[in-house]
């Protein structure tokens, strides 16, 4: 008799329901209390530093090429000793979507994302973040890394000298 | 003051008082039902607007009062305006016929709660509740809106069929109670409630009442996942708070109507009557609001398969029985 299963179904349902009435509900309630998100959330973006102080970006436009909304934007320039930097840098969060592509996509991990959802803003016009809002301190997610100590900067360090490079490869000698 | 003049103010102040109270009790049912839903899906519900979010009634009701009142223009003007009304005013002018409390006496003469007693009572009720479904019926015709004619034409079908099956299921409640009057089928109760004697007849009344407030499972006329907002699809505003708030009503009327027929009405030890009667009405109203957080919404198929192959037939079988029974008992 279906009749049976049916109503059997209803009130199987209806005490589903009443067992969750009577649980404490999951809402967390945002102004008074916030929940801290895991150290990898995707929120907020700063630009870092390396651990001499120095600015890690090399201005080298890979993530606002990696970026799907196009609201990274910025000007390279390069300083006497042939380092690259951004002479401006500008992230539009009114436009991003923290898909966290741009800090995938940076060689010198100078932009990361951090766990600081909070960035309502009453104007629209405040959401353009420049260099300096986004510039940070520190180096952000990672303590050691020195993309120069790696790559040298420009012709100012031979090549092969960086600390973990490998001498150039005699491409004469790759013969069968 | 004459006794005509001493009836006729006793009177309007019952009315005042009902109105009041049920327009109260109906926005916060509104309030009431965000708030267990709330709890049944683990949330909490509006809890913003004052101590416990009790003052969101009156932030919806500013809101609505604050938004566009839109009409399509290519609509039938006049029954637009017409059809909110035409919900909300049946549901509330049932409510003067159900009596909330024990007679009390003041002053010497004996004051009924209710506010009129009619003598064909129950067939009040019946008559409204047809009146009602024009204006489920107006609102979807006057918005030229093809979500909401598909909505009305729903609702018609609807209200028509369970209309049948719950005159049918109070029947048995004529039949024991040996009058079409509110108050006596109340005080025939006092013994015993009807709901023991007719468990059928409950049963088949709850299910009609549910499908004429056009609530969870029965909500096709509305169909928020087919058809938009159903029949009040185009309305705005206060006229759409007025459906849904003449909803509520219906839920309190047909409540009170449910504990009026079979449970005993306004009778209980201890408390005193109207507290009864209000608890055993909310208790419907609860009871509804679970349902909708729990049930599905019916096929079309199974809507119409449920009233006219099930319901009605049992009605009839019930009404049979329980004539025979009559019959035999002497
Ligand atoms: S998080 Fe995504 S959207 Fe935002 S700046 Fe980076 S790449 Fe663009
Ligand atoms: S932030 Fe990283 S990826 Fe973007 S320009 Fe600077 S170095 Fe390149």
């Amino acid at each position: 008799m279906t009749i049976f299963t049916d109503i059997k179904a209803i009130l199987l349902g209806l005490w589903t329901t009443w067992k969750h009435m009577l649980r404490r509900p999951v809402t967390i309630q945002y102004p008074e209390e916030k929940r801290q998100p895991s150290p990898r959330y995707r929120a907020r973006i700063v630009l870092t530093r390396d651990p001499d102080g120095g600015e890690r970006c090399v201005a080298c436009y890979l993530c606002s090429a990696a970026c799907p909304v196009d609201c990274i934007s910025m000007q390279s320039g390069e300083r006497e000793n042939g380092r690259r930097f951004a002479v401006w840098f500008r992230i539009n969060f009114s436009r991003c979507i923290f898909c966290g592509l741009c800090a995938e996509a940076c060689p010198t991990l100078a932009i990361q994302m951090t766990p600081d959802y909070e960035i309502c803003k009453r104007d629209i016009m405040d959401l353009l973040y420049e260099k300096e809002d986004l510039l940070i301190d520190g180096c952000g997610k990672d303590e050691s890394y020195n993309f120069y100590q790696h790559a040298g900067i420009g012709v100012a360090q031979r090549r092969g000298e960086g600390a973990e490079e490998k001498a150039p490869v005699d491409v004469r000698g790759l013969v069968p | 003051m004459t006794p005509d003049l001493i009836l006729i103010a006793v009177t309007a102040a019952k009315i005042a008082i009902v109105l009041f109270a049920i327009l109260t009790l109906a926005a916060y049912l509104v309030f009431a039902e965000r708030r267990v839903l709330g709890w049944i899906q683990d949330r909490k519900g509006p809890n913003r607007v004052g101590p416990f979010g009790l003052l969101q009634p009156l932030a919806d009701l500013i809101k609505l009062l604050t938004k566009e009142d839109f009409r399509p223009p290519a609509g039938d003007k006049w029954l637009f305006y017409l059809a909110p009304a035409m919900a909300a005013i049946p549901a509330i002018m049932t409510f003067a016929i159900i009596p909330f409390g024990a007679p009390v006496t003041l002053f010497g003469t004996e004051i009924a709660m209710q506010v009129i007693d009619l003598n064909v009572g129950l067939l009040l009720f019946m008559a409204l509740s047809s009146i009602a479904v024009y204006g489920v019926a107006l609102g979807g015709w006057a918005s030229n809106s093809k979500y909401a004619l598909l909505g009305s034409i729903r609702g018609l079908a609807q209200l028509i069929s369970y209309e049948l099956s719950m005159g049918l299921s109070l029947v048995p409640i004529i039949m024991l109670a040996r009058s079409l009057k509110l108050s006596e089928i109340v005080n025939a109760q006092s013994g015993c409630w009807f709901i023991v004697y007719q468990p059928l007849a409950f049963l088949i009344f709850l299910i009609s009442i549910l499908a004429e407030c056009k609530r969870i499972p029965f909500d096709l006329p509305e169909a928020e996942g087919e058809l938009v907002a159903g029949f009040h699809t185009e309305y705005s505003g206060m006229r759409f708070g007025l459906f849904f708030v003449g909803e509520y009503i219906n839920i309190i009327v047909l409540g009170g109507l449910a504990t009026t027929f079979f449970l005993g009405g306004w009778h209980g030890p201890v408390l005193p009557p109207v507290v009864w009667f209000t608890m055993k009405t909310l208790s419907f109203a609860f009871f509804f609001i679970w349902l909708r957080g729990t049930a599905p919404r019916l096929r079309y198929d199974q809507l119409m398969q449920l009233g006219w192959k099930v319901l009605t037939p049992l009605a009839l079988v019930n009404i049979l029985v329980t004539a025979w029974w009559l019959v035999l008992k002497g």
